[in-house]
């Protein structure tokens, strides 16, 4: 059988969603099933002084109504965080409270206040209306670096100056202030990296469901990570036993980390249902979702970049200022710390680099991973300082990134590149990457159209990325040193059936990834059966062991490395079965085309005999037990470094200010591929929501805290017509470190777009002597920009 | 109090008693159970609602379902027929134009109504014709191509 690896194999899962056939969370409707609807905050900070249900219990059809001070009442916990980031100090960082129901004041638009369950949705949401909260506003902090300002209005008690924690990494400031000072060129920038929404298409949606007759819990709910949910759910929220607890999590419609985390929702889903004795659904209407998401981004942030008068990077120095929102969401610490400050050395030799960054807290929705997560920032901040260099030093910008990269490794022969940040990287040959990026955009016939366009009075501009990325998120020691509260290792499960079919339970999550025909390409492949014979089980807490989810580009890495295991353990056992009916010994049997054999002979057995004797094992090996059955967990050696360059081509009509975009080239590597047509659709995602971030979105509060563009009349979505066709293409470095060589592609075009846009943007305004525009670039920044 | 409506949809009569202000959608997903129709948001935004009444797109979030009385409806369940894909159903597959799946439904309905109304629509013109549909994982490129397969195919 021909190998299936690296194989555009049509997807399996799509015969159920091309049909209608998919089931999400909110498809399911259980016997007896009550509806809930939050009331929420209108305030961004104020005071709760009453709460007045009774005009809503009276309401026909209203099954229940619970308040902040019944949850205060019931002693239940919090909302956990899951990752501890200290002050420089050494002091804890400050994790205040984040209750389901707040029961004394709001601390941002959305903060849940009650919950009114009825016997349908539109009674539920009649009777929410009835219910009076009295409130006392208070002062509104927004913006993340004035919150630690003297006279910003408090979010917590528990937080002076709305500081969670400051931060630092890298070489010691001195060194780097000093190298800064003898360098002959610095380039400084000050930008925002603004808040996004990651707008899932599928708005979230959770069910509790209560058995009384087994005391068991049942929670449906739409997430990318469902025995991470039970397990901070059980453990730190409800305090009921995880062995009770089932949480379920079938087809999930979209996630881009916004399903990562423990939601507030889920956890009070499942505490109605007991209180109630019956199912609870709620399900986000599209303006919850853009209050009660978890944002992305949201860094205020100062670089400079040291040069010497070759043109090589010596220094690099990052002040930031990362707003966290209202409460700590669940990997919230981490974004702009770990997954940000570690990638600052890019692809660059860079020999001293500091990074300063502090976390506060705003009266504004809780911020956490989104896409790429603090990768994107750190991308952006770089790739934006080198292109500003090389404009203000006079060098082509290519050239400049070509000097200054790291040169080639391959983590075999080559030792893995240690950074100034606390990373090795594993693999990686940067130059090759940018060179046949250039190669396809035609870079020097491009220059030449660029000159005639401006003789011509036309905008035409182009911008480069490169960028790197930690993704296979994560070695478990490296991040239980630097404060994640979990492991990061995946589980699998591997279960030949007696008939030769194999049924494959995995930790990781698929919500459009299409890991039911990747890991089963790898299966198939490495069993040499048919793709159809292996079935991937995913998102079940009770058929699944364990599982820590799908995000940080980790699925294939982390959880298909787990599947590789159990294959591995399934075949050693097999070989002693087929062994003992070929009257051979194992080590002189290989394995190929699905059988078993003598080597050397005709003598073989078929994959299906064996896991049939393994099952009826009457003529079977002394001492072995029966069946073939294994699992595994896979606790990564590094993480994975996946890189690439990407080029943007925009055209600005000078009389209106719309920047469109003209070509995008993207060349990546993600290691070893298993399916081409599935990774070039996560590179095409991840590029339309990077490129959404340069031209299009951002999230606007106003002073009041009131999110003003929360719908999607109001905050700007990438459509059909504001994309080009990408032009994509790849290398191949193999990860070393992991069985598969693969190093992910979730995040990869998310991470790289975003700044080669805006750098394009600011080549086409070269005429004008603008140095940044902030972004998005909206028609409005960029007509501003060159009237001003 | 009930309104009586009487609805074909997939080519299977129904008479309910509906709510008023009972959106079609919720009609489709909660009284007849087809829930390949999706709720993407509140504001007639993101197209994850299409099915076609009478032949054309709408959006069934923005329609009441005592609107539909008399009307034929065809939603995602009603596009295969007997088994066998439609033409658009395939091409998704085969380009690889849906990733979560989420938007797929009123992407294919969506697409049903351009195909009917422009069979040979250039690349342009079904970028313009997804106007009223958000999907935030494909990046609409796969999306584009899948639509322009399902073209060839229809006219060949």
């Amino acid at each position: 059988m021909a190998s299936l690896i690296g194989k555009s194999v049509k997807r399996v899962e799509d015969k159920r969603f091309i049909t209608g056939k998919g089931k999400y969370t909110d498809d399911i409707v259980l016997p007896r099933m009550s509806y809930a609807v939050i009331v929420r905050s209108p305030f961004a900070h104020a005071k709760i002084k009453n709460v007045d249900t009774s005009k809503a219990l009276a309401h026909p059809g209203v099954v229940a109504i619970f308040t902040g001070k019944d949850i205060a009442d019931s002693g239940i916990g919090g909302v956990p965080c899951g990752w501890q980031v200290d002050f420089k100090n050494g002091d804890t960082m400050k994790e205040p409270p984040h209750p389901l129901l707040v029961a004394d004041k709001a601390r941002y638009a959305g903060d849940g206040v009650a919950v009114v369950i009825a016997t349908d949705q539109a009674t539920a949401k009649d009777a929410a209306e009835l219910v009076v909260v009295d409130y006392d506003p208070l002062g509104v902090i927004v913006d993340a670096a004035k919150a630690v300002e003297e006279g910003a209005a408090q979010v917590h008690d528990e937080a002076p100056s709305n500081m969670c924690f400051d931060w630092e990494l890298g070489n010691p400031k001195a060194e780097v202030d000093a190298a800064i000072e003898a360098s002959h060129h610095v380039t400084t920038l000050e930008f925002v990296n603004q808040r996004l929404v990651a707008n899932a298409i599928e708005p979230r949606c959770a069910i509790g469901d209560y058995d009384p007759s087994t005391e068991k819990y049942t929670l449906y709910t739409s997430t990318q990570n469902p025995h991470l949910i039970r397990l901070l759910m059980c453990a730190f929220v409800l305090g009921i036993p995880e062995h009770k607890v089932r949480v379920v999590s079938y087809d999930v419609g979209g996630g881009f980390g916004s399903k990562i985390f423990h939601y507030a929702e889920e956890a009070l889903m499942t505490w109605c249902a007991k209180q109630l004795e019956r199912p609870v659904k709620w399900t986000a209407e599209r303006s919850e979702s853009f209050k009660t998401d978890a944002h992305g981004r949201d860094h205020v942030t100062k670089a400079e970049m040291g040069f010497d008068a070759e043109g090589n990077i010596i220094a690099l120095r990052v002040n930031t200022f990362a707003n966290l929102g209202a409460y700590l969401s669940t990997f919230a610490p981490c974004v702009p710390t770990y997954l940000h400050g570690t990638l600052l050395q890019g692809l660059y030799t860079t020999p001293k680099i500091n990074v300063d960054v502090t976390g506060v807290f705003t009266n504004t929705t809780p911020v956490d991973a989104y896409r790429g997560a603090g990768r994107p920032e750190a991308t952006y901040l770089l790739e934006r300082l080198l292109d500003t260099a090389a404009l203000e030093m006079n060098v082509d910008p290519a050239k400049l990134r070509l000097q200054n990269f790291i040169p080639p490794f391959d983590g075999v022969n080559q030792e893995g590149y240690m950074t100034q940040v606390a990373l090795q990287y594993d693999s990686g040959d940067y130059h090759t990457v940018l060179e046949k990026a250039l190669e396809m955009v035609g870079y020097e016939d491009f220059r030449k159209e660029q000159e005639a366009a401006r003789e011509e009075g036309r905008l035409l501009g182009i911008g480069f990325s490169t960028y790197i990325e930690a993704c296979g998120i994560a070695p478990s020691a490296v991040v239980g040193a630097l404060g994640a509260r979990a492991g990061l290792y995946e589980s699998s499960q591997v279960r030949i059936q007696p008939t030769g079919k194999v049924s494959v339970y995995t930790g990781s999550h698929s919500h459009g990834q299409g890991h039911e025909t990747t890991f089963a390409q790898v299966v198939a492949d490495k069993f040499g059966i048919a793709l159809e014979d292996v079935e991937i089980v995913h998102g079940d807490s009770e058929a699944v062991a364990f599982g820590m989810g799908t995000y940080g580009s980790r699925s294939l890495a982390v959880g298909g490395s787990a599947i590789v295991k159990s294959i591995e353990k399934v075949l050693e056992k097999g070989a002693k079965i087929a062994a003992h009916k070929l009257e051979a010994s194992p080590e002189d049997l290989e394995y190929a085309g699905g059988q078993w054999t003598v080597k050397g002979t005709d003598k073989s057995i078929a994959f299906g005999d064996v896991a049939l004797t393994a099952y009826v094992p009457h003529d079977y090996p002394e001492g072995l037990e029966p069946g073939l059955d294994f699992s595994s967990f896979y606790d990564p050696a590094n993480f994975t470094y996946p890189y690439g360059a990407h080029i943007a081509i925009v055209e600005i009509d000078r009389e209106t200010g719309v920047v469109t975009l003209q070509r995008f080239i993207a060349v990546d590597d993600v290691g070893n591929v298993i399916n081409p047509m599935i990774v070039d659709g996560q590179i095409h995602g991840g590029l339309a929501q990077g490129i959404g971030q340069a031209l299009y979105e951002g999230v606007i509060y106003d002073e009041s805290g009131q999110l003003a563009n929360g719908s999607y009349m109001d905050y700007t979505m990438p459509r059909a017509d504001d994309l080009p066709n990408f032009e994509i293409d790849r290398t191949v470095t193999p990860c070393p470190h992991n069985p598969l060589g693969v190093k992910g592609c979730g995040e990869a075009g998310a991470i790289g777009s975003t700044p080669a846009v805006v750098n394009a943007v600011m080549d086409a305004l070269r005429p004008f002597g603008i140095k940044h525009v902030e972004m998005p670039c909206t028609p409005e920044r960029v007509w501003n920009a060159m009237n001003s | 109090m009930g309104i009586a409506i009487r609805v074909t949809v997939n080519g299977n009569e129904h008479s309910h008693e509906v709510d008023p202000r009972t959106l079609l959608v919720y009609y489709l997903r909660e009284t007849l159970r087809l829930t390949g129709t999706h709720v993407g948001c509140d504001t007639s935004s993101c197209g994850a609602c299409v099915v076609l009444v009478d032949g054309t797109a709408v959006k069934s979030c923005t329609m009441l379902a005592v609107q539909a009385d008399g009307c034929s409806v065809t939603t995602i369940e009603g596009m295969s027929n007997n088994g066998d894909l439609h033409p658009l159903q395939e091409s998704f597959r085969d380009e690889h134009g849906l990733q979560c799946g989420f938007c797929t439904p009123g992407m294919i309905m969506s697409a049903a109504d351009l195909l009917m109304k422009n069979p040979d629509p250039s690349e342009e013109e079904i970028r313009e014709g997804l106007e009223g549909n958000l999907c935030r994982c494909t990046g609409y490129h796969n999306i584009i191509k899948s639509i322009r397969l399902a073209a060839e195919k229809l006219n060949a």
